[in-house]
């Protein structure tokens, strides 16, 4: 299950999206720190939830990773969690995303 | 010779006895990522000892024991610590649940009440042992369990809180702890995020997320119900993202009003404390998460959620001007004023440090390095309700 996001992740990198790259380096250490602190403030800095659902990856396997690059580029209405998209790119969200999968660190 | 054994022999002495200390200007800041907390004192503006062994302090809460001298801090693990200040050690700790987010200690002293959102509901435990002392589930009208949301005391052995999910609020009374009876008060609106009561114990407020306005209980007439106020403040304005919740507290209250952070408008709401209409509002530099009065009512500071939290604004409250736009470091997180509000300590997450200002100056005074500081919580709130 998690070779298969990140393969479709790749793919997803490689092929189907093609304007899409890893972030820099840089910038990954900035997603890194947003994901601690930011997505934490809801999440919890352990990602076992808060006011926001838990993010662990056995149950973000349950969904798409383009359902989950959705959510963070669009939120969720209805709910507290905000579009990023003003703060993050399409790549952003792909590769935290996989971060949050553990597919890349 | 002999100067030098005196000089020893003091030294040995006062090495042995401890040095007596109030507890009246003591704090605690916490270092969220690092499950550590600094024991602090606003005189001076130095930090006497750190406390490690917290657990996830990712959104860590505490109150204070009647006596001042013990923090009951609240982790994200559902740990509950109890930590002596004055000699900066762990008197006590327990895990209670999954996750919690806040609590309040009883009029009394006697009981220290946890609201947590996995499981959610609240567990009371008995303030001198952390013996558990009752375990109230919150299931909703919807028969679904709820997350428990702005825990406050209230006079008597008792305790209010929010249902976030279910949209309910509850009192519980533990004049007899081994049987708590528990009024409920349904349909109050759609995701209340965080409530406050005011310091008199009689108005209770839960803030709304899923819809504009705040839920308003009387204390003193419970039986006329929850009513809506500042219903559909948005009207017409275009909700913006809301990166991180605003925080409620029983410190928005400047005389006759009260200063709320409006939900996706970056504007301060001013509510008038007889009427309950509101008579103005502010505009700011981005989402308030923070509304906070000095403890003399004159002023109000505001900090943000990202992206707009590395500054912070001060409200003159006569005027309602912004009269400054500060920037103290980079991420604020929040704001403590020093018993009688002549300073205000500044949390900057990512400065790692905490920044004092004179809050007539408006200059800022002394810093304090502290890892990746979040909530700063001074030993005043030990004699206040609903802090």
């Amino acid at each position: 299950m998690r070779l298969g996001r990140a393969m479709v992740l790749m793919i997803g990198w490689g092929l189907a999206m093609p304007a899409a790259a890893e972030p820099s380096a840089d910038r990954r250490i900035q997603l890194r720190e947003m994901v601690a602190q930011d997505c934490g403030s809801c999440h919890g800095m352990t990602r076992k939830g808060g006011l926001g659902s838990p993010l662990l990856p056995e149950l973000l396997s349950q969904v798409s990773a383009e359902g989950l690059i959705e959510t963070i580029l669009e939120g969720r209405p209805g709910t507290p969690m905000p579009p990023w998209k003003s703060m993050l790119s399409r790549d952003d969200a792909a590769w935290i995303a996989a971060y949050l999968m553990g597919d890349v660190k | 010779m002999m100067r030098g054994l005196l000089v020893a022999a003091l030294a040995l002495l006062s090495a042995c006895v401890p040095q007596l200390r109030g507890t009246g200007d003591l704090g605690v800041v916490v270092e969220r990522a690092d499950g550590r907390v600094l024991v602090v004192e606003s005189t001076n503006s130095t930090a006497l000892a750190t406390v490690s062994g917290l657990g996830d302090l990712s959104h860590a809460a505490l109150v204070y024991s009647r006596d001042a001298r013990y923090a009951f801090v609240f982790g994200r693990d559902g740990g509950l610590t109890k930590v002596d200040i004055l000699t900066g050690s762990i008197a006590g700790r327990v895990v209670q649940s999954g996750n919690s987010i806040g609590g309040a200690v009883s009029q009394d002293g006697s009981l220290v009440a946890v609201a947590n959102y996995t499981p959610g509901g609240i567990k009371v435990f008995d303030t001198a042992t952390l013996a558990p002392v009752a375990d109230i589930p919150a299931i909703g009208a919807d028969g679904k369990p709820s997350k428990v949301i702005g825990i406050a005391d209230l006079p008597g052995r008792k305790f209010i809180y929010t249902l976030y999910d279910a949209g309910e609020i509850w009192i519980a009374d533990l004049t007899d702890p081994a049987k708590p009876a528990v009024t409920k008060f349904t349909g109050i609106g759609k995701l209340p995020y965080d409530a406050l009561i005011t310091g008199d114990g009689r108005w209770y407020l839960a803030g709304l997320f899923g819809e504009d306005g705040i839920a308003l209980l009387d204390l003193w007439n419970q039986d006329k119900g929850v009513r809506r106020i500042l219903d559909h403040y948005g009207k017409g304005a275009v909700a913006l993202p809301v990166f991180k919740m605003p925080h409620l507290r029983g410190w928005a209250v400047a005389g006759n009003e009260v200063w709320l952070p409006a939900i996706g408008h970056h504007q301060v709401l001013v509510v008038d404390k007889t009427s309950w209409k509101e008579t103005a509002r502010v505009e700011v530099a981005g989402q308030p998460v923070f509304v906070m009065a000095r403890p003399d009512g004159r002023q109000i500071w505001v900090n943000f959620a990202v992206p707009d939290y590395n500054v912070i604004q001060v409200i003159d409250v006569p005027s309602r001007r912004v009269i400054k736009t500060l920037e103290p470091g980079k991420a604020i997180l929040h704001m403590e004023f020093t018993p009688r509000g002549e300073r205000v300590w500044l949390s900057a997450r990512d400065s790692d440090k905490v920044v004092v200002y004179d809050t007539e100056t408006l200059e800022q005074v002394a810093e304090l390095p502290a890892s990746k500081p979040s909530g700063i919580f001074f030993t005043s709130r030990a004699h206040k309700t609903g802090l």
